[in-house]
């Protein structure tokens, strides 16, 4: 009883390192997204530096996400990295560019252009194939004795793509309500045109995925439209359309903070919708949370260090954002 | 059966190629991210500006170390589920754990502090721009200490039982951390990572020595690298020699390889300096040999007997070659850093450690020469643990994911030409930083390649009358 109750504390666990991440690098991988919608280099370069001290940090949770699933959740792991080879290697390769972009852009004059491109198309396919990964998940794994056994291209479905869109349009919105929210004069003021038009595109896209989804499978559905599931899950959609007034009420009122808030807010409920259809699956309809942990010696030996490790993250990592809190002065900078 | 023989051929040279690109970063970042914190605590000290200019000189160099560090580590990350998903599953419940407290101890910690420590010293004062140096330092050493942890468990396990699955199961963490190999490697390793270091820094100041010889900031480099280098080295050599001898205690076929002995030597065994190992015919072509010195290396006793390849089944043999070359190399490389090192500490006794070009030019010689011995050292523990990915219990072939060997190859030829891209221009960059002259803190102009930090010169009342101008505190 008590190990089953361990699995789910897990569970838990690594669904708020995997929201973290999409939440604190959804933001600065939308600044990559909106590089090449800016005026000049003057402008990419106080966009970059409202992310450069922070972004290693919110990658981070990345790994933790893929560390603690590896670490407590073996089976899992071992199932869904082979059937999501190749979005996870592409993600991975962006990421690499990406990542670079930070230092390199700030070396060379004749390859700044180029560094940009890679900043920007490194950010976008790490977006689309997180989409495309979460998609995949989604619509179901098949899974043979302990291992996965569908096919290399089973990823790719018009669905998968459509959560690939869906991803890479909402990270879009909260890179640009947090240069609206960091930045100043035109180019904040440009963030805050920007984030309409991919404000509307992300609500547009949950509408889609949020109503494809119950059809992918009849366990989804259940938990979406039979009572008395559908009295708690109806309060998502609810939530969802407060956060979406906010946001554009905020943006009307050029509001600073409100609308960033709020399209976190977005992708907060997005993920609590998915963990509705999840639950108590890791690997939907393959795997329960509950068959795929690791031994109970392995849950106890992690959880007591994560007790008291993720609450000295989160303080030092506050901190961090705390120190370079406040609108960004385009003179600063260590180069 | 070729299908799936390739497949794991091409995952594991993926393996190798990805990891040895990894490795090459942090062996340097955990070193330069030591000297850092020791550069800035006794800037603090003594307020002697050359350790100003030199801490903001090397954190450029230290920051795109790091960020290629980083996203070559991100990859490492997730290689385990991708190319080894069946490794992950069985040995996951005992490795995963201190993976996962590696990101949540020593890469947190490392990146939270690490934008303080590269952009905020005028924002958080001295002393916590201090604290932050310290911790991203200290971040690379828990870093260390928890992935040797790791790969020494896979060598020499410990502290777990088996279930019916095959799984690993943990039974007591104490032994599984504290593996019988851990406490050597991480020495081993940590030693190397300080040497790396201490050779690149050591290049550096000699290149500026050979324009300059009275470039104050180049001297104190020089000089740091010249001390670090003839304290440690020995100090490495004899990790390496209790390293060998634990080695030859749980992996005797690891060592074995590294000797080139395929036949057992019941009464003293001898040292093959060089040879052509030749596996197939099971023995050492055109062997130069000292006779007892293996013995004597390895058991401290000229007569005492050592076992051969001969001992162990075939299909348990590592490959021979790559294991004697490559312990040979980083020997090889000790000895010639062993060699700078008591260089640099005549010319300093006679006290022309600063009129000594030939001295200058070895250093930028044996400039990289850390990296290369890094290598050849893991290439060594490596390779001389194969056949098997958990020594002895779960061999290489039976790790490998149900993967198609296209889709292996696609993702290794798309990683051979991103990481020659990626990380060929960055150590370019690299390069470029080290070439140019090191400029005093005071006249850093503002260069076009955006503003020019002017930390530490500037009052901390003024910087947040400045703040507060702009409404930023």
């Amino acid at each position: 009883m008590l190990g089953l109750e361990l699995s789910f504390i897990w569970a838990g666990i690594i669904a708020f390192a995997v929201l973290v991440y999409v939440i604190l690098d959804g933001f600065d991988l939308g600044v990559g997204l909106l590089f090449p919608l800016t005026k000049d280099e003057k402008e990419r370069n106080v966009m970059m530096n409202s992310v450069a001290p922070i972004w290693d940090g919110n990658e981070t949770w990345l790994v933790l996400g893929g560390g603690g699933l590896f670490a407590v959740f073996p089976l899992a792991y071992a199932v869904v990295m082979p059937a999501l080879y190749m979005p996870i290697i592409l993600m991975l390769l962006g990421l690499v560019f990406r990542g670079v972009a930070f230092e390199y852009r700030w070396r060379t004059k004749r390859w700044k252009g180029t560094w940009d491109i890679a900043f920007f198309g490194g950010s976008l396919l790490a977006s689309l194939c997180q989409g495309i990964a979460l998609g995949a998940l989604v619509q179901g794994i098949e899974v043979e004795n302990r291992a996965y056994s569908g096919g290399w291209w089973d990823w790719l479905t018009p669905f998968s793509l459509l959560t690939g869109l869906a991803v890479t349009v909402g990270y879009a919105m909260l890179g640009a309500t947090w240069l609206n929210m960091k930045l100043e004069g035109r180019i904040q003021a440009h963030m805050r045109r920007l984030a309409w038009p991919f404000g509307m595109a992300t609500v547009g896209f949950m509408a889609a995925v949020s109503l494809w989804t119950p059809f992918l499978d009849s366990v989804y559905f259940e938990r979406w439209f039979v009572f008395p599931a559908m009295a708690f899950s109806f309060v998502v959609p609810v939530l969802v359309a407060l956060c979406v007034l906010g946001l554009f009420r905020g943006l009307q009122q050029h509001r600073d903070v409100q609308p960033f808030l709020c399209a976190l807010s977005l992708f907060v409920l997005g993920f609590i919708g998915i963990g509705i259809s999840f639950y108590p699956y890791i690997v939907p309809h393959e795997l329960k949370i509950v068959d795929a942990a690791a031994p109970d010696s392995s849950l106890w030996f992690t959880l007591v260090g994560t007790m008291v490790l993720i609450p000295m993250i989160l303080t030092y990592t506050a901190y961090a954002y705390w120190v370079f809190r406040g609108k960004i002065d385009p003179e600063e900078g260590y180069h | 059966m070729l299908d799936g023989y390739s497949a794991e051929i091409l995952a594991r040279v993926q393996f190798a190629f990805t990891i040895s690109f990894h490795i090459i970063f942090p062996a340097f970042s955990i070193g330069l991210a030591s000297f850092l914190a020791v550069l800035n605590a006794r800037w603090l000290w003594t307020r002697d500006e050359t350790f100003l200019i030199l801490f903001n000189y090397w954190v450029k160099i230290f920051a795109i170390a790091f960020g290629m560090g980083v996203v070559s580590g991100i990859v490492m990350s997730y290689q385990f589920g991708t190319n080894w998903a069946v490794f992950s599953d069985k040995a996951g419940p005992v490795i995963g754990p201190l993976m996962a407290y590696e990101v949540l101890t020593a890469f947190f910690l490392e990146a939270g502090f690490l934008g303080i420590m590269l952009f905020g010293r005028e924002r958080v004062g001295e002393t916590l721009h201090m604290l932050a140096t310290g911790m991203v330092a200290f971040g690379t050493l828990i870093s260390a200490t928890w992935i040797l942890s790791v790969n020494s468990w896979m060598q020499t396990p410990a502290g777990f039982s088996m279930n019916e699955l095959g799984q690993f199961i943990p039974e007591d963490w104490w032994q599984i951390v504290f593996n019988p190999s851990f406490p050597y490697r991480l020495t081993h390793m940590v030693l190397a990572a300080f040497l790396t270091t201490a050779l690149v820094v050591g290049a550096v100041g000699a290149l500026h020595l050979l324009r300059d010889r009275k470039d104050a900031p180049a001297r104190r480099m020089f000089s740091m690298a010249m001390w670090m280098l003839v304290l440690v080295t020995p100090l490495q050599i004899a990790a390496g020699d209790f390293h060998g001898i634990n080695t030859l205690e749980h992996q005797p076929a690891k060592v074995m390889a590294m000797e080139g002995h395929f036949d057992s030597h019941p009464d003293g065994a001898p040292l093959i300096l060089f040879g052509l190992p030749n596996q197939a015919e099971k023995r050492v072509d055109y062997a130069v040999e000292i006779p007892k010195l293996s013995s004597l290396i390895l058991k401290h006793d000229l007569n005492a007997p050592l076992a051969g390849l001969d001992t162990i089944p075939d299909e348990d043999e590592p490959p021979v070659a790559i294991v004697f070359f490559s312990f040979r190399v980083m020997v090889g490389l000790g000895l010639l850093m062993l060699g700078l090192g008591v260089w640099g500490l005549i010319a300093r006794a006679r006290g022309r450690l600063f009129d000594a070009p030939m001295l200058w030019r070895a250093s930028m010689v044996m400039g990289p020469m850390g990296f290369v011995a890094v290598l050849a050292g893991w290439i060594t523990t490596e390779v001389g643990r194969q056949p098997f990915t958990v020594y002895g219990l779960l061999r290489t072939s039976d790790s490998l994911s149900p993967v198609a060997a296209p889709a292996v190859a696609a993702s290794l030829i798309a990683f051979i030409i991103v990481y020659f891209f990626v990380f060929g221009a960055g150590t370019y960059y690299i390069l470029r930083l080290m070439n140019k002259p090191i400029k005093p803190v005071s006249d850093a102009p503002m260069t076009d390649e955006g503003p020019t930090r002017t930390a530490g010169t500037t009052p901390a009342a003024q910087v947040q009358e400045k703040h507060e101008d702009k409404g930023m505190t």
